[in-house]
């Protein structure tokens, strides 16, 4: 791809660099933020929702889904809302230098990945140290994660395109995003939906067909334990594929219409 | 002479912006203009089919007045704004210096901000290592580079993006009135570059309103105005050009609350509406002949007025004046005149002195008191239609401006 030429990848690691260098400035112990702020928020969410409200009681190792669900989630939800505000706060440098813009939302993406790296990490020692056993299935972990960025990266690029003109967008993007958490199975277990927990019910079935519900049930499915409930498990076939072609469906669409409105950038902002 | 290739060709480009009649910077007032069918914006055309060809080791400069799209084209130029109709060409890396202090990061040090910056240029950390000790001498902050640069001082900071961008080995460099960054002692070291990069074959556009910078470092010049190539050529003659469109302005100021269909020559007005110098002979002269020339101009109010005229010597660019007479000397000024009317006055010149050279006379109108320095222009003839003359003599060299030579003592 063209956005990969050698000015281009200079230019992402000097602002990945930048970023990550800037991210604890001034703090005492720098660095190892990174992964103390994971683990303390992990250990939260554990004692709320698997101590004190007991969701998911009666699914294995529930405590490790629900952390690796919100460490997805923390995801995409960086990724849309930095990557939305990314053009605009960058106005400044736009208009006085021409650049690759697609570079600004990868610079933000890659930020991202780096976090979620550290709290995978963070999620696997713990599930580890919960008992957890991997199989093979670990291996569709990386295409897993890229279909989560290819997702991530496609709204970003359609946020950060309206947000050039539409700064109404962040409050209204805000409150989509607690509304769509919710709607994703993430602090409470895709049985909650059905009949008395076993009976599928029709709006578990339209719920699951969204690709983060689909990406993090496979997920857990794959890396924690197979009594987690996928897509394909409770939709038919013939609809099943649905949320996998949506992410590069969305990805390729948010580029284009990205590409054909970054020209115009520099005058809008 | 073999011919130069081109380095930045700009191709009938012509940009408008819409301007919003009101803010739509959200969806509300959007929804409600569409569905009023409200259009929310004028159209402003900026520039308007601009052509110009800008050669590999040119030292190209760009003038006009606020507002008359020049920094448009300087974005156009360096890809950040899109031409709406033509294109523009680019031979070689270019590097712009627009503003002041692009991308820098106040959190991250000196050394940082220089890698960050020339990343954004283009340029690799392999690359910025090489230049980078020759970017911090010049901007002589070595002391100071693993500071962070919130801690700079704001001369600092320009001094470093200054010497980012021109220490940057691009192919072409583009800058925007940046002459008056720094103290004065960086302002001669940049002049001393820019001098030396004139001779150095590297291409450079500068964009500036300081006419002496244009004609000190640029072999061409461009002028535009309302988005208009008006000028292009010699850096003397659009500079001539600068100053005279931005006498006009001033008269149009004057003008304004008088009849409006009467119209005044340049350097004219209501209370001036006459001024003239009209050569008594003919145009091309020799060393054996008397210049001689009449001084005419009216007024119509009573006010003690005179004329200093100058003559300045087109040869050389047109910039001194070689000889100022008239109405004002030593900075006094002296009336001609207290009453309104006509005033008339024949000045004669013996060319003895002078080798071949084309000369101009222009001048101007005062009115004043006999306090040093208290006296104003209210009437001109500038370059615009000042009258021409020009020595030619039998020996046919132009020479230096004058004959007269010293001698070497033994």
């Amino acid at each position: 791809m063209k956005f990969f030429d050698k000015k281009n990848k200079i230019l992402l690691n000097e602002l990945i660099k930048t970023d990550f260098k800037l991210r604890y400035q001034g703090s005492a112990i720098g660095y190892l933020w990174s992964i103390l702020k994971p683990v303390l928020l992990f250990l939260v969410l554990y004692v709320v929702f698997v101590r004190f409200l007991r969701f998911g009681a009666g699914v294995p190792h529930f405590a490790v889904a629900l952390l690796l669900g919100m460490t997805v989630w923390n995801f995409f939800s960086e990724v849309t809302n930095m990557g939305m505000i990314s053009i605009v706060s960058r106005g400044d440098l736009m208009r006085k230098i021409s650049f690759s813009k697609p570079i600004i939302i990868f610079s933000v993406t890659a930020n991202a990945l780096i976090n979620f790296g550290i709290n995978l990490i963070v999620v696997l020692a713990f599930a580890l140290v919960n008992g957890v056993r991997f199989t093979p299935k670990i291996l569709f972990l990386p295409f897993l994660t890229v279909e989560l960025i290819l997702l991530s990266v496609g709204i970003a690029f359609l946020l950060a395109t309206l947000f050039v003109k539409y700064r109404d967008l962040g409050p209204v993007w805000e409150v989509f995003l607690q509304a769509f958490m919710y709607a994703t199975p993430i602090i409470y277990p895709v049985t909650m939906l059905f009949t008395n927990g076993v009976g599928v019910t029709w709006y578990a079935r339209i719920l699951m067909l969204n690709p983060m519900a689909q990406i993090i049930q496979d997920l857990r499915y794959t890396l924690i334990d197979p009594v987690n409930i996928t897509t394909w498990q409770i939709v038919p076939m013939s609809v099943a594929w649905v949320p996998y072609i949506l992410s590069p469906i969305i990805f390729m669409f948010g580029l284009t219409v990205f590409n054909k409105q970054s020209d115009k950038f520099a005058e809008i902002i | 002479m073999t011919k130069k290739n081109i380095a930045v060709k700009i191709d009938h480009v012509s940009k408008s912006f819409k301007l919003p009649t009101e803010s739509s910077n959200s969806l509300r007032t959007t929804l409600v203009n569409r569905l009023k069918g409200i259009k929310g914006y004028t159209e402003q055309h900026v520039l308007k089919d601009i052509s110009f060809e800008v050669e590999e080791g040119d030292f190209f400069g760009i003038v006009g007045r606020n507002g008359s799209g020049k920094s448009t084209l300087l974005k156009i130029i360096s890809q950040i704004y899109m031409p709406e109709k033509g294109q523009v060409l680019v031979n070689g890396k270019l590097v712009s210096f627009i503003e002041l202090g692009v991308g820098f990061n106040p959190e991250l040090t000196g050394k940082e901000n220089v890698y960050l910056n020339g990343a954004m240029l283009g340029f690799s950390v392999e690359e910025i290592d090489t230049m980078y000790d020759d970017i911090v001498d010049f901007a002589e902050l070595s002391d100071f580079m693993n500071q962070k640069l919130k801690n700079y001082s704001s001369g600092m900071q320009v001094r470093l993006a200054f010497s980012v961008a021109i220490k940057a080995q691009g192919d072409v460099l583009v800058l925007d009135e940046v002459l008056a960054v720094g103290d004065e002692a960086f302002q001669r070291k940049c002049n001393d570059y820019f001098m030396e990069r004139r001779k150095s074959g590297k291409t450079t556009i500068l964009v500036t309103h300081d006419m002496g910078a244009v004609q000190k470092y640029c072999n061409k010049a461009l002028m535009i105005k309302d988005g208009e190539v008006i000028a292009n050529g010699e850096p003397s003659a659009v500079a001539a050009k600068y100053r005279a469109a931005n006498f006009e302005v001033t008269d149009h100021h004057k003008a304004s609350g008088d009849d409006s269909n009467v119209t005044y020559l340049p350097g004219t007005n209501a209370e001036v509406p006459r001024v003239e110098i009209n050569l008594l002979t003919k145009d091309v002269l020799s060393r054996d002949d008397v210049l001689k020339f009449e001084i005419i101009y009216e007024t119509v109010v009573d006010m003690p007025t005179g004329f200093g005229f100058s003559i300045i010597d087109l040869t050389s660019g047109g910039q001194f004046s070689i000889i100022d007479d008239g109405a004002v000397q030593q900075n006094i000024f002296t009336p001609w005149s207290n009453k309104k009317g006509i005033v008339k006055k024949v000045y004669e010149l013996p060319l003895r002195a002078f080798n071949n050279r084309d000369f101009m006379i222009v001048g101007s109108v005062f009115t004043g008191t006999d306090m040093i320095g208290d006296f104003k222009q209210i009437g001109y003839i500038f370059t615009d239609r000042g009258p021409r003359f020009f020595v030619r003599n039998e020996d046919g060299v132009s020479g230096p401006l004058l004959v007269e030579k010293g001698q070497f003592l033994d």
